[in-house]
C-alpha cells in the first residue's frame, strides 16, 4: 500500500513534523518551518502552564507546572530552585560560523517544547516510519514539565581560544567574561573545568532533566561536543522567599543570606547586566560561574559539633549566626564571647562571604559522582553555580578572601571551574544568542 | 560478533523477513554476557516482529530498487574479495608460515567488516567466523579470532590448522548463502548505519582485535561499508533531500580525514598507539555521521 493509499490516521503520527506534503520532518526541517511561521511553537509563553506531555489535569502539582521559556531574562536564573540540576559544558567543533548560528537556534525551540512539557518531535507512536530512528529520544514520555528550565550561556574560548578569533565573535566579547585567575589551593582538574558552551537544565523530575540536555547534545552532534558534564540534587541554595534554605552536604543550611529573586532592585543591582556595562547584546543577561567542589567528607564527620560550627560561623540544626537564635538573624561580626574572642570567627565561612559586601545570587546543587577510587571515599559535594553582573568584581573577590582565609578549606578542594555569559532571553520566534550574531 | 541487543537491526531479505531469520536462525546471545542480554534481545526481536509487521512494505522506487541491486552487487564482490583472501591466510595458517599469516590478517578481514550486517545475518555463520573470546563456549569457539590470539599471544600456527579449514569452509558457505541474496532498498539503509554502530558500540575500545591490534583496519573496514551502502543509495535520497546528502558528505569527509594520520604505508598504524583523546576524537567524529545517515531512512517512506 502506498503512503497515499493509506488512512490519514495511520501515516505520520504527528501532524506538526507532517510537511506540506505529508513528509515526515527532520527536526531541522521543522524548526525552520515552525520558525518562518513564527506560530507553531508559541508554546510555554504567558504565565504558568500545566504541563502537557501527557499529563492529566488531576496529576498536576506545583512542582509539575511548566516555566515558560521565553522572556527578558532567560529562565532558570531568578526561577525558584528545582530540585535537580543536569549542567553540561560544550566544545564547539565546526569553523563554520552560521552551523553554530543555526544550532543556538535549533537548541532554543528544542528548549521552548521541552519546557513546555512537549517532546521535541515525534516519539515514535503508531504510524512512525520504522525505518527512521524518533525525533525525541522519548524518555520523558508521560512525564510533567516539571518546571524544567534550559539556560544557556557562552564560555570566553567561543570567543577567541589561544589568540584565534574562531567565528569573528572576539571584538564583541564581554570584558567581564573572563577566565576565573588561579586562586590558592585550586586543585582543578582541566576535564572539568572550562567550555565554549554551556547548558544548565534544572527541573523538580531528574529523568525530565537528563531528557534536556540528551536532546540536545543530540541536536548538536557534529556541531558540539560534550566538554563536562554534572548532575546534581537537593537544591542547597534557595533563590526564593518561598523556599526554606536547603542544606549542603555537610549537614549546614547554605545561601540562607542569598539574593532573592521576588527583590528586584537587588537583581538589577548585582545579577542582570545593565545598558551602561555593555556590550548591548548581553543587557538583560547575567554571568555563570560554576565551580566543583569537592568535599572531603569522611574528614569532616569525625570534626566534632563546635569545629564545624565554628568553621561555618553558624548553628548547624537552626542555621542562626553563633550566639543568635534565628537562622535569618542577621550576622553580627563585632559581637565577641565571654573570651573576647569574637562569636563569629575570624576564619569563618559567614564572615568570609559576608565582609567584602558582594552580592551574587547562589543557586547551587549538592553532586556525587560516586567513589573516588584513589581514596575509596565518597566523591561528593557542592556544584556551586552563582550568576552576577561581573565575575571580577563579584565573585572573584568573595572567592579570593575564601580561599586565603576560610577555615573550610580543611574540607573542600575546588575541582572544577568555568565561567559562562548567558545572554538575555528570547522573544518568541528567537533564540537565545540572537543578539550576538546579530549585525555582527 | 555482533551484539546481541544491536541484533534487532539485523539485516534480511525485507524488513518482515529480517526479523524471522533472526528468531529462527538461531543466533543466541553470547554465554559471557548472560540471560539476560538474551531476554532483552527476543523481547525486543518479538516487538518488533509486531510494530515491523504492522509497519507498511516499502513502496518501490526505480532508484530504490537501484539502490538495493548496486549493495546487493557491493555484498557479493566484497564476498568473493573475502573468499579469496581467506584462502591465502588460511593457506599460511595451514603451511606454518606465521609471519605470512600474521600480515595477510587484517586485510582479510577487512572484507567481512565492510559487510558485517549482512553477512552476520546469514544463517548462523557470524559466531562460527567472527566470534571473540568469551562470546560463545570455549569449546565451540573458532573462527579468526581464535587464530588472531594463536598469531599474537602464541607467536605460533601449530594446532590451528583445524580452525583454519573450518573458517574457510564457514566463508565458501558464506559466498553461497549470498549469492541466493535478494536485498531490499531497507538493507543498505539499515547496513550504513548499523556498521557505524559496530564502531561505535565495539571497536573504540579497541576490543575487537584485542590480540593484533588491528582495530584500524575493522574501523576503516567498517566506514567505507557504510559508505558503500550509503553510496547505493545517494540518488534517491538525493531527490528527498539534498541537503541531508551534502551533511553526510561533509561527515564523511571529516571522518576520513579524522583517520588519516594513522595510515602505515597499505595499511593502519597499531590501535594502541592511539592515546584516549585520539580515540575519542575519533568516536566523536562517527557519532557526528551517524546522525544525520540514521535519517536516510525517510527514503523508504516514499
Amino acid at each position: 500500500m502506498s503512503r497515499e493509499e493509506r488512512p490519514e490516521q495511520e501515516r505520520g503520527a504527528s501532524g506538526p513534523l507532517d510537511g506540506p506534503r505529508g513528509k515526515r520532518l527532520s527536526r531541522r526541517e521543522a524548526f525552520r518551518l515552525a520558525g518562518a511561521a513564527g506560530t507553531g511553537l508559541a508554546l510555554g509563553a504567558g504565565g504558568m502552564g500545566v504541563a502537557a506531555r501527557g499529563s492529566r489535569a488531576e496529576e498536576a502539582s506545583p512542582d509539575a507546572e511548566a516555566v515558560p521559556f521565553y522572556g527578558a531574562h532567560q529562565a532558570g536564573i531568578a526561577t525558584p530552585s528545582q530540585h535537580r540540576l543536569h549542567f553540561t559544558a560544550f566544545d564547539v567543533v565546526t569553523e563554520d560560523r552560521d552551523e553554530l548560528r543555526d544550532l543556538l537556534r535549533e537548541w532554543s525551540e528544542a528548549a521552548a517544547l521541552m519546557c513546555a512539557g512537549e517532546p521535541v518531535g515525534d516519539v515514535g507512536g503508531a504510524g512512525f516510519s520504522p525505518y527512521l530512528p524518533p525525533d525525541d529520544t522519548g524518555e520523558a514520555i508521560g512525564h510533567p514539565a516539571s518546571r524544567l528550565t534550559i539556560t544557556f550561556g557562552f564560555g570566553p574560548t567561543l570567543f577567541e581560544r589561544d589568540g584565534e578569533d574562531r567565528f569573528g565573535l572576539a571584538a564583541r566579547r564581554p570584558k567581564a567574561l573572563a577566565p576565573i585567575p588561579p586562586m590558592p589551593g585550586d586543585a582543578l582538574r582541566p576535564e572539568l573545568s572550562g567550555g565554549d558552551l554551556c547548558v544548565q537544565a534544572c527541573a523538580d523530575d531528574p529523568q525530565v532533566a537528563f531528557h534536556a540536555v540528551r536532546n540536545l547534545a543530540r541536536i548538536g552532534r557534529g556541531v558540539v561536543e560534550m566538554r563536562w558534564s554534572q548532575m546534581g540534587f537537593g537544591r542547597t541554595s534557595s533563590t526564593s522567599r518561598q523556599q526554606e534554605t536547603g542544606r549542603n552536604l555537610f549537614g549546614f543550611k547554605d545561601g540562607t543570606n542569598n539574593l532573592k529573586a521576588e527583590d528586584e532592585r537587588a537583581m538589577d543591582r548585582n545579577v542582570w547586566v545593565g545598558l551602561s556595562e555593555g556590550p548591548g547584546w548581553m543587557e538583560g543577561g547575567t554571568y555563570l560561574v560554576s565551580r566543583r567542589i569537592r568535599m572531603l567528607i569522611e574528614v569532616w564527620d569525625r570534626s566534632s559539633l563546635d569545629d564545624q560550627e565554628k568553621t561555618f560561623g553558624r548553628h548547624k540544626v537552626s542555621g542562626a549566626p553563633i550566639g543568635r537564635e534565628g537562622e535569618f538573624d542577621a550576622v553580627d561580626l563585632e559581637a565577641e564571647g565571654e573570651d573576647g574572642e569574637p562569636l563569629v570567627p575570624e576564619n569563618s565561612h559567614v564572615r568570609l562571604g559576608a565582609e567584602g559586601g558582594e552580592s551574587i545570587l547562589r543557586r547551587s546543587y549538592s553532586y556525587t559522582d560516586g567513589i573516588d577510587r584513589e581514596r575509596g571515599q565518597l566523591d561528593a559535594g557542592l556544584f556551586f553555580v552563582c550568576f552576577q553582573r561581573d565575575p571580577g568584581r563579584q565573585f572573584v573577590p568573595m572567592q579570593r578572601r575564601m580561599a586565603e582565609n576560610d577555615a573550610l578549606n580543611e574540607y573542600i578542594s575546588h575541582t572544577g571551574s568555568a565561567v559562562f555569559a548567558l545572554p538575555p532571553g528570547a522573544r518568541e520566534g528567537g533564540y537565545v544568542g540572537e543578539g550576538l550574531f546579530a549585525g555582527a | 560478533m555482533r551484539s546481541p541487543v544491536l541484533e534487532k537491526f539485523v539485516l534480511g531479505v525485507g524488513a518482515v523477513l529480517a526479523v524471522a531469520v533472526v528468531a529462527g536462525c538461531g543466533q543466541t546471545a553470547p554465554q559471557g554476557s548472560g540471560g539476560e542480554a538474551g531476554e532483552t534481545a527476543a523481547e525486543t526481536t518479538a516487538e518488533t516482529t509486531a510494530e515491523t509487521t504492522a509497519a507498511t512494505e516499502v513502496g518501490s522506487t526505480p532508484e530504490l530498487e537501484a539502490a538495493s541491486e548496486s549493495y546487493g552487487e557491493y555484498v557479493v564482490d566484497e564476498t568473493e574479495d573475502l573468499v579469496d583472501a581467506t584462502d591465502r591466510f588460511t593457506g599460511a595458517v595451514i603451511s606454518g608460515d606465521v609471519e605470512r599469516a600474521k600480515r595477510l590478517y587484517a586485510p582479510t578481514r577487512v572484507h567481512w567488516e565492510r559487510i558485517e550486517p549482512v553477512a552476520a545475518s546469514l544463517g548462523d555463520l557470524d559466531p562460527k567466523i567472527d566470534a571473540r573470546e568469551g562470546d560463545v563456549p570455549e569449546e565451540e569457539w573458532g573462527g579468526f579470532h581464535r587464530i588472531e590470539q594463536a598469531l599474537w599471544e602464541e607467536n605460533t600456527t601449530e594446532g590451528q590448522e583445524e580452525y583454519a579449514r573450518v573458517l574457510m569452509a564457514d566463508v565458501e558457505a558464506l559466498r553461497t548463502e549470498v549469492e541466493g541474496l535478494d536485498l531490499e532498498p531497507s538493507d543498505p539503509v539499515v547496513g550504513s548505519i548499523e556498521l557505524l554502530n559496530e564502531v561505535s558500540a565495539g571497536k573504540i575500545t579497541g576490543e575487537e582485535e584485542r590480540y593484533s591490534h588491528t582495530d584500524l583496519y575493522s574501523i576503516a573496514a567498517n566506514i567505507e561499508g557504510s559508505e558503500a551502502a550509503f553510496r547505493s543509495l545517494e540518488p534517491a535520497v538525493e531527490g528527498e533531500d539534498p541537503e541531508l546528502v551534502q551533511e553526510i558528505d561533509d561527515r564523511f569527509a571529516d571522518l576520513y580525514a579524522t583517520l588519516e594520520p594513522y595510515r602505515d604505508g597499505d595499511g593502519w598504524v597499531p590501535y594502541t598507539e592511539l592515546d584516549e583523546r585520539e580515540r575519542r576524537e575519533l568516536s566523536q567524529s562517527v557519532d557526528a555521521l551517524a546522525e544525520p545517515l540514521s535519517r536516510v531512512g525517510q527514503v523508504l517512506q516514499a
